[in-house]
């Protein structure tokens, strides 16, 4: 302990340039991962900020607080920022700190891919922002990216994105997507190679379980998009005709590369948002996770199937019946690994000791709005019902309840859970439980009551509306409830911000938690172990802690 | 299940993992596969549907001697390897520039076909949806190509600087099965362009 201290001690004394420098120089897993995350929650108040300016836009009808071209970039930079430039490298920073130390590794297995990756992430936020400097070219048109965070073909030719919004966008996703590959090719050599003696595949926290199947659905997720992403800049760029309906190009065909991205691309997310769960609920149940085995096989299903749903954001684009109907079953069919998860994460908590520390909360609400989230998909899957509501605020709501309601408050709940671990400081407790109940009744406010709208005829993207055709009121409600979301937000950075200098010390281990990570030190040492852990079951710590009654003996 | 749990604590040294350099260019395999098959399934949707000339069935030939040429230099690279790892050094450095020479000569087929279709069809990848499918779907490929030339010929640099040892082996192996994945891709990007593209 003494050594180590003064290693801190030396470290901190070191100039502030020096100590920057190693920041930006660092191949360090947890670092990278700090850097992720930090980079994530910069983004994460942009693309709040975007959401405002939209819902006081939307505030009543003939509002006139943005210009209809500000709108339209408003919806495109906060759908791509959230996407691409909060919720992946969240996702990514968790794992890049994690995975390694769950798994007894000293580092991953390409440190400086590592480095690489999250480089080109940052470049591609980078990217995204400036074109809001350098978006009008010499044109004088543009400004920010507007076609949309999915970016439908005619819109993003030349003739009708005149100036580099849209350049700016393509190279965007096309670095940040290289990042991602390179973040995924990394976290399946890492999970499969780096493995501390005796974690066998089914001796891995599901964590890591659930880490590897994300990771083997970045590959062939990502690839697609930044192919379409190189067949838009030949477009744009060398004058191709790959999306130019004029000399027999397709616009149809960029919606099937797309969404062959975009819809795996929402289980890339919430199977770490699952992650997060699967690890918290039985700590805060004092519970072994129930059905360890069905877990894997569930994830790994929902995996495969995802890979089969894409068209179903397309039902309104008339494919055939046959299409149709395919994208319908699979669809539907996804409900069933994905219900039999929501199962075992109850099934963990039955009988329990239940403590409802922040983390729990976050994930208990997670629970309950994920299962909203899956009944309002599971109605969106029949095409009949889709026809009618495809491009409402219906299906806004919808998603917005899996990315917010499931994944976000996944998130939420990792950073209370794993900040000790990060900062050797436990987050405020109260200031925890506070921001979990501004945000929780923000978000029902926001996104229970945007169905209404939605399933009235109110179509997504509009900039204003007429007044008295019903939408009124609950245009209202849903804008207050931002309020009370920001305040959470706010609540949360601040209790981030103070938790770091002034929280309460964590030890290695505050919540008795049986995952390797927690028997290092808080923050770990920058080699992790420094003699490698042995691992006989799933919950290594518990063995340590309970020599008379270990896990392995049931296994 | 318990006991086998205990003969590990026992023999942590008997713990054997995939060698991870293996696995990383296995996904790298995965990822680009992914991204040759948008392109493919592109050329494939399109093909047929240019509204203006030229076709491809006017314009192109295979060019089956530079084909043969790359899939040749499967095979040296593959002996080049066998070489290395059995210390034979002389005979890996002769194996290994007949790979470049191979990619090579390959690439300057892809430059003379082009060169051809440019100035002599007047094809380029704005003429129409032909030539944007074909020339970034096989200009997709001959970028790979030259990753792999620069690769193999900064090899061949530490070769012949004596800096390349028996221990390099397996990163020259790792190296190896890009280069094969770029050949098994130009027989999909082959049977793709000219043998479905030209009979329809």
């Amino acid at each position: 302990m003494s050594t180590s201290s003064l290693v801190l001690t030396q470290a901190q004394a070191r100039p502030l340039t020096l100590r920057l420098h190693g920041w930006v120089t660092t191949v360090d897993h947890k670092r990278l991962g700090i850097l992720y995350i930090l980079y994530a929650l910069v983004f994460l108040l942009a693309g709040g900020v975007e959401a405002t300016i939209m819902r006081v836009q939307l505030i009543r009808p003939h509002n006139d607080f943005v210009s209809p071209q500000v709108f339209n970039r408003m919806f495109t930079m906060h759908g791509t920022t959230m996407i691409f430039f909060v919720a992946m490298p969240l996702v990514f920073g968790f794992a890049n700190y994690l995975v390694p130390l769950m798994i007894g590794a000293r580092d991953m297995a390409f440190p400086r891919l590592n480095a690489f990756s999250f480089w080109m992430t940052a470049l591609g936020g980078l990217f995204l922002y400036f074109s809001f400097l350098g978006g009008d070219g010499l044109y004088g048109a543009g400004g920010a990216p507007d076609v949309g965070w999915f970016a439908y073909a005619p819109l993003t030719a030349k003739t009708f994105s005149v100036g580099h919004s849209t350049d700016f966008w393509t190279l965007s996703l096309f670095s940040s997507g290289i990042g991602s590959i390179g973040t995924a090719i990394n976290l399946i050599a890492t999970i499969l190679c780096m493995r501390c003696p005796g974690m066998t595949l089914g001796k891995m926290p599901l964590f890591v379980w659930l880490n590897l199947v994300m990771a083997g659905l970045v590959i062939p997720t990502i690839s697609p998009l930044s192919a379409a992403q190189l067949m838009l800049l030949v477009d744009r760029y060398l004058g191709g005709h790959f999306f130019d309906t004029q000399a027999g190009g397709s616009a149809v065909i960029w919606m099937h590369f797309f969404w062959i991205f975009g819809h795996p691309e929402v289980y890339v997310l919430v199977l770490p948002a699952f992650a997060f769960a699967s690890e918290i609920i039985p700590v805060f149940s004092r519970k072994a996770i129930f059905g360890y085995p069905v877990m894997v096989v569930a994830t790994v299903a929902i995996g495969f199937i995802s890979m089969s749903v894409w068209a179903h954001h397309m039902f309104t684009v008339g494919m055939s019946a046959g299409a149709n109907t395919f994208f319908v079953l699979s669809t539907m069919a996804i409900a069933v690994p994905t219900g039999i998860k929501i199962f075992n994460w109850l099934a963990t908590m039955w009988g329990g000791k239940i403590r409802y520390a922040t983390p729990m909360l976050f994930c208990v609400g997670f629970l309950f709005q994920f299962l909203i989230a899956g009944l309002t998909g599971v109605m969106l899957a029949a095409a009949p019902f889709d026809w009618q509501l495809a491009n409402s605020y219906f299906v806004v709501a919808h998603f917005h309840y899996v990315i917010v309601g499931a994944i976000l408050f996944c998130i939420f709940g990792a950073f209370y859970y794993w900040c000790p671990k990060v900062t050797g400081k436990m987050l405020d407790e109260m200031l925890g439980k506070l921001h979990f109940w501004l945000f929780f009744i923000g978000f029902h406010l926001t996104f229970d009551f945007m169905h209404i709208p939605g399933i009235l005829g109110m179509p997504r993207r509009i900039y204003t509306y007429e007044p008295g055709r019903g939408w009124d009121v609950w245009n209202l409600i849903v804008s207050i409830g931002v309020i009370f979301q920001a305040a959470g937000v706010l609540v949360f950075v601040g209790n981030l911000i103070w938790s770091c200098f002034r929280g309460k010390r964590a030890g290695n281990d505050p919540w008795d938690a049986w995952t390797l990570e927690w028997s290092t030190s808080s923050p770990p040492p920058e080699y992790n172990y420094a003699v490698l852990p042995i691992a006989r079951s799933r919950r290594p710590l518990w063995d340590l802690k309970h020599p008379e009654d270990p896990d392995w003996r049931y296994e | 299940m318990s006991a086998h749990s205990v003969a590990w604590g026992e023999n942590a040294s008997d713990w054997r993992l995939p060698p991870r350099g293996r696995v990383g260019m296995w996904c790298l395999i995965g990822a680009e596969s992914g991204i040759f098959t948008i392109f493919v399934v592109a050329y494939l949707f399109y093909t047929g549907k240019s509204t203006t000339g030229p076709q491809p069935g006017d314009v192109l030939h295979a060019p089956i001697f530079y084909t043969i040429c790359l899939l040749a230099s499967s095979v040296t690279i593959h002996l080049a390897v066998r070489g290395i790892a059995a210390n034979r050094m002389a005979s890996f450095g002769r194996w290994w520039v007949a790979t470049i020479l191979l990619g090579a000569t390959f690439l300057l087929g892809t430059a003379r076909e082009w060169i051809h279709l440019i100035f002599d069809e007047g094809l380029t990848i704005s003429t129409n949806l032909f030539g944007t499918t074909y020339y970034s779907l096989v200009g997709l490929h001959a970028f790979h190509v030259t990753m792999g030339l620069l690769a193999l010929s900064i090899v061949a640099a530490f070769y012949f600087s004596g800096w390349l040892r028996r221990e390099h082996a397996d990163r020259l192996e790792i190296l190896s099965m890009y280069w094969h994945f770029v050949d098994a891709v130009w027989v999909v990007v082959f049977t793709v362009v000219y043998v479905i593209g030209l009979s329809r």
